[in-house]
């Protein structure tokens, strides 16, 4: 029951829980319609193909997008996040050991001096990337797989219970990619929750227990054997990239958020990674009826009765 | 080495008003290229120039009502420039057109502005000093505004320094852990319009970037880490606003374009010779290491 507890114990792992969560952009929905729950500890891996608002959803449970309707109900305090490489500039005279020291923001801020606790934390996650000696290397002399490495290590330094990876495989190489699903798969097993946006539908299948297959509307969420079918990608790619001008305003319960008594029920049932997954009016949803997959691993069955903090408007 | 002593340092021991401009110019100095550093970093190199004609009207309005005073003209200029950083980065946040398209239209409407105010009431005269700056008239009000715009720079870069780099990097990461994104963006852009103000007390508004821009530029073509540009950007400023003075004394051209085109000078030599990534560097065959 209750909440998953860390390797060193020092923090808990909040539930994630997004409420009829919908985001998008000019009032166009990229994320449409999102319930469920990420139980403490999970393994998901977001897929879909382009456009089909995975990146934005990450944005959305970071709070940097405001949902146009729904909201997420989470501790965010407790994310580390590691945004795609493309926001980052490159070219700024910065070294690799600076760049990972920023992974503890949350305990130097603006002013503190970085002590030698922070030091060898950030020693530590160099060597746990691969990346011992490249303290003093400037950023811009990195090949794409050393700056993944490097910014691997300043989510180690953010140690935080809950990590949000966006597309972490991208321009990666083989090796590279191996090295950091082993990290991935460390922060597992200590019970953090991983959160990862992929594009390589293999890998989702092979290293990630849980999935959660977007496509502007949640096609399916679950085991991932469940979720990643041949059928329900076929779907996806049906699904993915309507952005029509002129269509209607969508009238799904659109003052859910605020009486969500009727899905509480549904979250109640200790299904905790089950989406809601429903047939949409102006979306042509052929096939299977929308089907609930088992519930996966023992971690997402725990619901934690505690954190029902509220944190998004 | 009397000669040496007449040449360069009798003119400022001679005339108090060559004393009054060397402490300007080196406030200034010390003040502006840091700031310019930030600014090439963060690819807003040709904002500062945006900014710089934004400010002229509240300058203009501060001349309209008070004639041609330091303070009034410092004061409109900082309230008028913080305005237009404000509004185009507010139309940036909220709108689908991107900031250097809203600055471009804010500062064209400022400068048209400005140069209709002093026209109303002023002599060519007057908008000359005003778009040209006056640097060998320094008085103590100017000196003092200087002084003051050096040390709030330097103070808040100290405070703000580690946001600074931080937003400049990876501005997701700093929001994602909380950090002051948007403060550090906004206390920035005033530390630009502070600095530009005081630039356009000694350069005028025309060139009130020059002592930004150009070492910071320069400073690149020899440094790499962030600490050593941001050093050698102040000492590139320091030696070409000491330079252009005593030029503009010997050879009687106007001191802000003196200044400058020392500047400008440095900046072209540093582009040639420059130890990273300057011109002959990059003709010469380079050695490899084996790993």
């Amino acid at each position: 029951m209750s909440v998953a507890v860390l390797g060193n114990g020092v923090r808990a792992t909040p539930e994630i829980r997004c409420e009829n969560l919908t985001l998008g952009f000019d009032g166009h929905p990229a994320v449409h319609h999102l319930h469920g729950a990420i139980a403490p500890g999970a393994l998901l891996a977001i897929v879909g193909p382009n456009g089909s608002g995975k990146t934005t959803l990450l944005r959305g449970l970071m709070g940097q997008l405001a949902p146009l309707g729904g909201r997420v109900v989470s501790d965010r305090s407790a994310f580390a996040y590691l945004p795609q490489q493309a926001g980052l500039d490159r070219a700024f005279p910065l070294t690799v050991r600076e760049l990972v020291t920023l992974g503890a923001w949350r305990s130097i801020g603006l002013f503190r001096r970085v002590g030698r606790d922070v030091e060898d934390s950030v020693t530590a996650a160099l060597g746990a990337v691969g990346l011992t000696g490249f303290d003093a290397r400037p950023i811009d002399k990195l090949s794409g797989g050393q700056l993944q490495r490097a910014l691997f290590a300043r989510v180690i330094v953010q140690d935080e219970p809950v990590i949000l990876l966006d597309e972490p495989f991208n321009a990666v190489d083989r090796r590279t990619s191996a090295d950091l699903m082993r990290l991935i798969h460390t922060w597992h097993r200590d019970g953090r929750t991983v959160i990862a946006v992929l594009h390589d539908i293999g890998l989702a299948r092979a290293a990630f227990p849980e999935s959660l297959l977007l496509a502007r509307e949640p096609v399916a969420w679950g085991a991932t054997c469940d979720v990643l079918t041949d059928r329900n990608l076929a779907r996806a790619d049906a699904m993915a990239e309507q952005w029509d001008e002129g269509a209607a305003e969508c009238e799904i319960a659109p003052d859910h958020s605020n009486t969500h008594s009727a899905h509480d029920d549904h979250l109640g049932h200790g299904d905790g990674a089950i989406a809601h997954v429903h047939a949409h009016p102006h979306v042509q949803v052929t096939g299977q009826p929308p089907r609930q997959p088992e519930p996966v691993a023992a971690a997402s069955i725990a619901m934690p009765q505690g954190a029902k903090r509220r944190s998004a408007g | 080495m009397s000669e040496l002593y007449s040449l360069l340092i009798a003119p400022f021991v001679e005339f108090a008003f060559m004393r009054r401009a060397l402490a300007g110019v080196v406030a200034l100095s010390v003040g502006a290229a840091p700031v310019g550093v930030f600014l090439m970093l963060r690819r807003m190199s040709l904002v500062g120039d945006a900014m710089a004609c934004a400010i002229l009207p509240g300058a203009a309005i501060g001349y309209l009502l008070f004639g041609l005073a330091v303070l009034p003209m410092t004061f409109g200029g900082l309230v008028v420039g913080v305005f237009v950083a404000v509004a185009a980065g507010f139309v940036a946040r909220t709108t689908v057109q991107l900031e250097d398209a809203s600055l471009a239209a804010f500062y064209l409407i400022s400068l048209s502005l400005g140069v209709a105010i002093i026209s109303i009431r002023g002599s060519s005269v007057d908008l000359m000093q005003v778009l040209f700056g006056s640097v060998l008239a320094i008085d103590d009000t100017s000196l003092m505004v200087l002084g003051a715009s050096a040390t709030v720079t330097l103070l808040t870069l100290a405070v703000i320094y580690r946001a600074l780099v931080a937003e400049c990097v990876d501005q997701a990461f700093l929001r994602a852990v909380g950090g002051p994104s948007a403060a550090t963006h906004f206390a920035f852009l005033v530390l630009v319009v502070v600095n530009l103000v005081a630039g356009f007390l000694a350069l005028g508004t025309l060139l009130a970037v020059g002592l930004m821009m150009l070492p910071a530029a320069a400073a690149r073509f020899w440094v790499r880490g962030l600490g050593a540009t941001l050093a050698l950007s102040i000492a590139l400023a320091l030696a070409a606003s000491i330079s252009g003075l005593l030029i503009s004394y010997y050879v009687t051209i106007a001191s802000g374009p003196a200044i400058t085109l020392v500047a400008g000078f440095i900046y072209i030599a540093s582009l040639v010779v420059g130890r990273e990534a300057g011109w002959v560097v990059g003709l010469k065959p380079q050695k490899h290491r084996v790993a």
